[in-house]
């Protein structure tokens, strides 16, 4: 048996390091409010340890039956929102490809009109008096999920004079542990207001960029009933070392 | 040519944005939902060990604490086990999650005090409690420690405390307690007493 050299090399199950290059940097200068809240020391890198491969567990039960129905889960009488029904649909997996089953998704945007249910929201667009704008689900055995909600509509935000955001849905994912934990955006085949915005124009590679944005689905369109996008989510991947420094006789 | 290597990319991070708590505590702006926000409490009955405060808020680089960051923490029960080991306290979810204040950005977790875990290596760290902080302008979500100005001797010889080049940050991860017996953890994303964050 050899002892480990190097006292903080990664564990035989941690998970791989996040390649920074791909996720757009802390500071990005056209996304202004980036300026002031971008750390500018380098992060410092260590092993995960079990404080970030573990994490919260939620069980189906904390999910009700109307949370990933936007459409209805908000008025009181479970009357409809206004906009064009959509279905979103896909598949969480790590970077290895195997399906992250049974963990939390929540999810969050602006109705139709571009306007969010908000106090500090002040877009003159409309409230739909049966839009909350917010839901989660839970992926199933195999890492799918699905919700229902409206397409939600682009607007403008203050940036610099003229910013719009592209139509979008915020999305939570909590994985299996801490280490996985990630909030993105998917957006919406064709917008062209997606390659006009600084918060996108963050991600450095186009590749990047087409990683969030959902295809039209016309084989999972509900007929007479919505439209569907499929948006399949990443997370971070953990090693499976199956030759390790063993004890002899093992 | 090579064969391929059959990897995914994980799926970039966007902010989230000035309206995160919409979708991850919607009761606290105001949406009634799923009969309560998740994280509010970390406890469902009578937990073990120390149970302490922490409170603090998260500042830009002009030293103004945010109103729309979300803080989220992960730790192990007094016996350093996390929710879901054996021997784990049943009444302590070692997760919490916090929207801040609506007036004053502080955030405020009402927790215990967390045993020690193992390293990779199977040396033990000193307590810590591990942070997520997303907000408007935050790219990508930040990672860091909380760990305790207290616990002196199991900090000296922590494997990421003590490895630390520039000793003059390290107060930046100590928690402190106060006069009112809470513990006071600020966290500064940029300028002279810049956090230190993790890569993790």
């Amino acid at each position: 048996m050899t002892a480990a050299k190097n006292s903080n090399a990664p564990g035989r199950n941690g998970f791989v390091n996040r390649d920074r290059d791909w996720h757009p940097p802390a500071l990005y200068p056209p996304y202004k409010t980036s300026v002031k809240r971008s750390p500018q020391a380098s992060l410092l890198s260590f092993p995960t340890s079990i404080s970030e491969e573990t994490g919260p567990v939620f069980g189906h039960d904390t999910i009700n039956p109307l949370d990933n129905d936007l459409i209805h889960n908000f008025s009181a009488d479970q009357g409809a929102a206004i906009g064009p029904r959509i279905v979103v649909h896909g598949r969480v997996s790590d970077e290895f490809g195997r399906p992250v089953p049974h963990s939390l998704i929540e999810i969050w945007q602006a109705n139709a009109g571009g306007r969010y249910r908000h106090k500090k929201e002040s877009y003159l667009a409309a409230l739909d008096p049966n839009f909350g704008g917010c839901g989660r689900v839970m992926t199933d055995e195999d890492g799918a999920y699905e919700f229902r909600t409206v397409m939600p509509g682009p607007y403008p935000w203050p940036n610099s004079m003229n910013d719009w955001r592209p139509a979008h849905i915020h999305l939570s994912l909590f994985g299996h542990s801490f280490a996985q934990r990630l909030i993105t955006q998917m957006y919406f085949e064709g917008d062209p207001l997606i390659w006009k915005c600084p918060i996108v124009g963050g991600i450095p590679t186009r590749e990047g960029v087409e990683s969030l944005i959902a295809p039209l689905d016309m084989a999972r369109t509900i007929p007479m009933d919505a439209l569907a996008y499929r948006f399949d989510i990443v997370l971070r991947g953990r090693r499976q070392t199956m030759f390790e420094n063993r004890v002899e006789g093992l | 040519m090579v064969q391929k290597l059959h990897r995914l990319r994980e799926t970039p991070s966007q902010t989230a944005g000035p309206y995160v708590h919409i979708g991850c505590t919607p009761n606290f702006t105001g949406i009634s939902a799923y009969g309560g926000d998740l994280g509010v409490s970390m406890k469902t009955g009578p937990v073990k060990g120390e149970e302490i405060l922490i409170t603090g808020a998260v500042h830009d680089g002009t030293g103004m604490a945010l109103k729309d960051a979300m803080v989220e923490i992960w730790q192990a029960d007094a016996s350093g086990c996390f929710a879901g080991q054996p021997g784990a306290d049943p009444d302590f979810t070692g997760w919490g999650r916090s929207p801040g204040d609506m007036d004053t950005g502080a955030f405020r977790f009402d927790t215990v005090r967390p045993g020690r875990v193992a390293w990779p290596d199977g040396r033990m760290q000193a307590p810590h409690i591990t942070v997520w902080i997303v907000a408007r302008g935050i790219n990508v979500g930040l990672h860091t420690r909380i760990y305790f100005a207290d616990e002196e001797a199991a900090n000296a010889e922590d494997p990421i405390l003590s490895r630390l080049e520039h000793r003059d940050r390290v107060p930046t991860l100590l928690a402190q307690r106060a006069a009112n017996g809470e513990f006071r953890f600020d966290i500064h994303l940029q300028g002279p007493h810049e956090t230190i964050f993790f890569d993790i």
